[in-house]
């Protein structure tokens, strides 16, 4: 019987390490350890040995029988490791192929940058007003110091509705809308659409944006516009953007001071971009004119403030470096989805 | 404004290049927007002396010419020319000079013409880039046979004086007197801080009586404040001199003749505009300064005859108009070769007169852009002087030493206080009282008892921040130090804003890329969608002076701007466009008001998608934005919007949330598919954003999450095709009543085994009570009524 339970535990060792998959592993199993299997058959045996042997082989066939399943246990993991080894491998994928992208819609660049500029203002204290594009005459230019017949108009090329009534062509018409209803301190943003008829071409559009600032209050100085605007090219441009204020004439603003930033291809020493001048225009800003204040009923001996106006498309075309304005009323998707 | 450098030196030196001098005027408010170098135009061209010339000896119309270059040899030049002899001077284009002749440019090189070398080339006025206007005795087509002070040699720009600096500067409405050198010269005396000399001119003139000849009136005092008139006798036409031809040149003017340049001349010079009138068309010797009457009409100077009206300001004689006023003048009053006798005038027109009849008479002349913003007017006496000055210097005529100046010009000078204070206070700097007087002074702004009193000619400066202006340009912009703005502030944005921006967010999310378009249109896409003739969309806001008709109204809909995008990316074979805009709509209101501008969503797509894609956004949209009640109809007769018209009938909704209308979408009818030429089925929508965030509900409360199991039952049925899914599932709501907690569409099937006409509709419908677990019976029994009122409705279970 000795020897049999040895039998049993060496043909079982090479079978179970030959054993190539978890399937013939389980015959095994059942083959050695089962109800009708080889351990089983000798251990029912046991009843004919003597009282003294009974034990002895007791344990050794437990012994036997432990081996065996530890054996067992022992392939059957070795085995598992390997089938699932093997699924991993032939299930991997191509992860450089493309993924199933859910669709993705864009913002117009336009709206990125618009977006951009609200931040900032909306972070220095500035809200944001809103206000009618067919517009009044008296709003879009005699509030703004422009009587008829004032030669400035020939500047903004009108498209008219009536007599009374146009296309604004500056949203600093918002500027008299905003001090008619709010009362000192006023700090405001009007961005929005503003017309003048000028033919379409690579930088003109009969329809663009503007984006107008205002800021009435005791004590306001140009050295404020001038700070607030640096602040603005700053966040918008970096760090090191420098601008530069030029005196101009605007109706409503006085002093009034174009404002250019410093060309970024030439860094001010005048190159093909900038024409040579080392700077580009950028926005138009001043000091509201006493007269806008007053007919706004705003006392201009005891307040004073400032605004500016700045041109959206030429920023967002110098941001992405589009080269024709035409490009951004086009929506060619193939233009769209290029921005984020 | 074209300012000459040289002629500038007349007024002014300040000690500087030109390029100094244009940053320094730029920042000081003069914007110089270029400047140009005369003598870069001819660089490569000297004058030679012809030593020699003889015939060429394989060409009968050639000549080939020994020419004295200032070299130690002279070179040799082959030529075609015929007018130029030995001892003639010329101007020689040399080897590496480009020259453009009739359009054409090259490079001149030494070449063998016909087998005998060549150095150069002899030019005449136009390889030059001259006139006959700036050489009077030059041969227009021909050789230009030099007959200036000159040496061989000498390079052709300053021999020929074309070696001035013209700078042009954008002057801005406000500084009329900007629009003269010495207006400038005025400016860049005191931007370089350097002394500006202006002697008053004088001249001396006959002892003749100038009213013996002359009788001046102002009949209209109001729009003519001032009238000085002159008169010079025996004019000789003649060529200006080369000087005064060069500073005319080099301001952008062509030199006609000496009386014509004399005008333009003292134009350039105080910016003051001079008229000259043949005294033989002054009938009765008359100036009359007065409106024009009915029926009259003028053929001014152009040629152009031009209808006057009564509200226009002429001047006439004794009989009939003979200038428009500040305008333009009659085609007889001009100087001609034979005139004999001048009278000059200078005058004040007030500006918006002149404004108004260059606009009605659709003629802007230089003069009437100078009258509407308005001069000085004390400058028509010393204007006068000049002219008569300059006639006298040029040898022109013989000017009558007397003159007439009818004056009701009142100028009052413009006293302004003068409160340094204040002035650091407004802009922020700390500039020493001394030195704001000294920049005023510098301008003509006499400081004196705490007040400012503006000169005459700057009718600009009215009130202190004219003053601040004036000191801090001086002090210079950038010197203006950068601070923060006192006091806080905070700020958001208005719930609209901020619902606008949401709306913007979850459209990007659902894969639609923003858009903008015009928000003008044509009046003919309102056909091309379809709208009907009596459609309330039909009345727009017209503009009244348009591009063109594809921009003269204001979109009633912002419908036709989506399709027309969707159409330009479907052309270029954009194989997908998914597109939205925030946009507005312009409706009028009434004749004298504003239109209202109602802010709209519209949505369009084509490409990987149908109905159900826009739809599925749609539910999106309207759960993201908290849309409470939100129902889809057909566009039926109660479909408030006149753009349903643009849409398949069978394939369009309108979305309510209860009984509010938020807006429309579907597939676009395929004759206006066809319109915008799309090859596509095409999808789009329009929501009206006011109603969206009227809606809306913003508050969120949380739903205990249910602690009783939930029964599910399937049902499926057939049912006619007409019969739409909504009242389907309302009727299985009411029968399920309260435990109903979902009701899931998960099949429709037409096809095999289900009848013409019919569809098979298959719904999973989950229970639940809040407060005990259900049981089967229950559940069982709530599907029997289910089945009730399906088969009360014609539908038929299926098993």
């Amino acid at each position: 019987m000795k020897e049999q339970l040895k039998a049993i535990e060496e043909r079982a060792q090479a079978a179970i390490s030959s054993a190539a998959d978890l399937r013939s592993l389980d015959d095994l199993r059942v083959k050695l350890l089962g109800k009708k299997g080889e351990l089983t058959a000798i251990l029912k045996q046991m009843g004919k040995l003597s009282a003294e042997e009974r034990p002895v082989m007791g344990q050794m066939a437990n012994q036997v029988r432990s081996t065996l399943e530890d054996m067992l246990t022992e392939r059957t993991e070795i085995l598992r490791q390997a089938a699932q080894n093997a699924r991993i491998q032939a299930e991997s994928l191509d992860v450089t192929a493309p993924g199933k992208k859910p669709p993705m819609g864009r913002l117009h660049p336009l709206q990125i940058v618009e977006d951009e500029v609200r931040e900032i203002f909306l972070g220095m204290g500035f809200s944001v007003a809103d206000g009618p594009e067919v517009e009044y005459d008296y709003y879009n230019f005699e509030a703004l110091n422009l009587p008829p017949d004032h030669p400035a108009r020939d500047t903004q090329d009108t498209f008219y509705i009536t007599d009374k009534i146009l296309l604004r062509t500056q949203t600093s018409s918002v500027q008299v809308h905003v001090m008619e209803h709010q009362k000192p301190p006023i700090r405001v943003i009007s961005p929005g659409r503003v017309y003048r008829s000028d033919a379409v071409d690579a930088t003109h559009s009969p329809l663009f944006h503007q984006i107008e600032g205002l800021v009435v209050d005791k004590g306001i100085t140009m050295a404020d516009l001038k700070g607030t605007l640096e602040l603005l090219m700053q966040r918008l441009y970096g760090e090191d953007c420098k601008i530069r204020l030029r005196p101009h004439h605007f109706p409503f603003t006085e002093p009034s001071a174009e404002v250019d930033v410093m060309c970024f291809a030439c860094h001010g020493k005048g190159c093909r971009m900038c024409k040579n001048e080392g700077y580009i225009e950028l926005l138009g800003a001043g000091m509201v004119h006493p007269k806008v204040l007053e007919g706004c009923g705003i006392d201009s001996s005891v307040y004073s403030g400032f605004a500016f106006g700045l041109g959206l498309e030429r920023i967002v075309m110098r941001r992405y470096q589009i080269s024709d304005m035409r490009l951004l009323f086009e929506n060619d998707m193939r233009f769209l989805e290029q921005y984020r | 404004m074209n300012l000459s450098l040289r002629w500038l030196a007349d007024y002014v030196k300040p000690d500087v290049t030109p390029q100094e001098f244009c940053a320094a005027m730029t920042m000081s408010g003069s914007k110089v927007e270029s400047f140009t170098e005369e003598s870069k135009s001819l660089e490569g061209f000297v004058i030679g002396r012809i030593l020699e010339k003889r015939p060429h000896e394989n060409a009968d119309a050639l000549f080939v010419c020994s020419v004295d270059l200032g070299g130690e040899a002279p070179v040799q030049i082959v030529t075609n020319a015929k007018n130029v002899q030995p001892g003639d001077l010329v101007p020689v284009a040399t080897p590496g000079t480009t020259v453009s002749e009739g359009g054409q440019s090259m490079t001149i090189k030494v070449a063998k013409v016909r087998g005998v070398e060549s150095r150069g080339m002899f030019c005449g006025l136009e390889t030059l880039g001259l006139t006959q206007n700036d050489f009077p005795y030059a041969d227009p087509d021909a050789v230009f046979v030099v007959k200036e002070d000159c040496t061989p040699g000498q390079d052709a720009a300053s021999a020929l004086g074309v070696d001035d600096v013209s700078v042009e500067f954008e002057i801005t409405s406000n500084r009329p007197d900007c629009l003269s050198v010495i207006g400038l010269a005025r400016e860049a005396a005191a931007t370089f801080g350097t002394a500006l000399t202006v002697q008053a001119p004088q001249f001396h003139g006959s002892d003749e009586d100038i009213t013996k000849t002359l009788d001046v009136k102002i009949e209209n005092t109001e729009k003519c404040t001032r009238y000085a008139a002159g008169l010079v006798r025996n004019v000789k036409i003649a060529p200006s001199p080369r000087w005064m031809r060069e500073r005319l040149r080099a301001s952008g003017v062509r030199p006609i003749n000496n009386l014509v340049d004399i005008t333009n001349y003292v134009m350039l010079e105080y910016g003051q505009p001079m008229h000259a009138f043949d005294l033989r068309f002054v009938e009765g010797g008359k100036i009359r300064v007065r409106n024009a009457r009915a029926g009259e009409s003028i053929t001014t100077l152009d040629g152009v005859e031009r209808q006057l009206s009564e509200s226009m300001l002429i001047i006439a004689d004794e009989k009939k108009p003979i200038a428009v006023a500040g305008i333009m003048g009659g085609e007889y009053s001009g100087i001609m070769d034979d005139t004999v006798d001048v009278v000059f005038e200078s005058a004040y027109f007030e500006p918006v007169q002149v404004r108004r009849t260059a606009k009605a008479l659709g003629m802007r002349t230089d003069a009437s852009a100078r009258y509407e913003k308005g001069l000085d007017e004390t400058s028509m006496p010393v204007t006068l002087a000049r002219a008569l000055q300059l006639v006298e210097e040029l040898d022109a005529g013989e000017p009558v030493g007397s003159t007439i100046d009818c004056n009701y010009a009142n100028p009052a000078p413009n006293h302004i206080p003068f409160d340094p204070d204040w002035i650091n206070g407004f802009l922020g700097t700390q500039i020493p009282e001394q030195d704001m007087k000294d920049y005023l002074t510098r301008l003509d702004i006499k400081v004196e008892n705490g007040e400012c009193i503006a000169p005459s000619f700057r009718i600009d400066l009215e009130r202190p921040a004219d003053i601040a202006e004036e000191v801090a340009r001086i002090y210079g912009y950038n010197n203006i130090p950068s601070t923060v703005i006192r006091g806080v502030a905070s700020a958001q944005l208005t719930p609209e804003q901020k619902f606008e921006r949401k709306v913007s967010q979850v459209m990007t999310g659902v894969g639609c890329s923003g858009i903008l378009t015009y928000s003008f249109t044509s009046p003919k896409v309102l056909d091309k969608i379809g709208l009907p003739a009596d459609s309330a969309l039909r009345r727009t806001v017209t503009i009244t002076n348009p591009l063109g008709e594809d921009t003269s109204i204001m979109q009633t809909t912002t419908l036709p701007g989506m399709l027309g995008i969707l159409s330009s990316n479907y052309n270029k074979r954009n194989p997908r466009a998914w597109l939205f805009e925030i946009g507005k709509e312009y409706l009028p209101t009434g004749e004298d008001t504003l239109p209202e501008e109602p802010h709209r969503l519209t949505v369009g797509l084509y490409g990987d998608c149908d109905f159900y894609t826009l739809k599925g956004m749609i539910e999106v949209l309207l759960e993201k934005l908290g849309v409470p009640d939100v129902r889809y109809t057909r566009c039926d007769d109660k479909c408030i919007y006149d753009e349903k018209c643009a849409f398949h009938p069978g394939r369009s909704a309108a979305v309510y949330s209860g009984e509010t209308p938020l807006g429309l979408f579907g597939e676009i009818h395929p004759d206006v598919q066809k319109t915008y030429g799309i090859g596509v089925r095409t999808y789009a929508g329009k929501f009206d954003i006011p109603a969206l965030f009227a809606a809306a509900v913003e508050e969120i409360t949380y739903k205990p999450l249910p602690k009783f199991p939930a029964m599910t039952r399937d049902i499926s049925l057939v049912c006619d095709e007409e019969v739409p899914v909504a009242e389907l599932e309302a009727a299985i709501a009411e029968a399920v009543g309260r435990y109903l907690e979902k009701i899931e569409l998960f099949d429709v099937y037409r096809g095999e085994q289900i009848a013409e006409g019919k569809k098979s509709v298959a719904y999973n419908i989950i229970m639940r009570a809040q407060d005990e677990t259900l049981t089967n019976e229950q559940a069982d029994a709530a599907m029997k009524r289910v089945v009730k009122a399906l088969t009360k409705m014609g539908a038929e279970l299926r098993d």
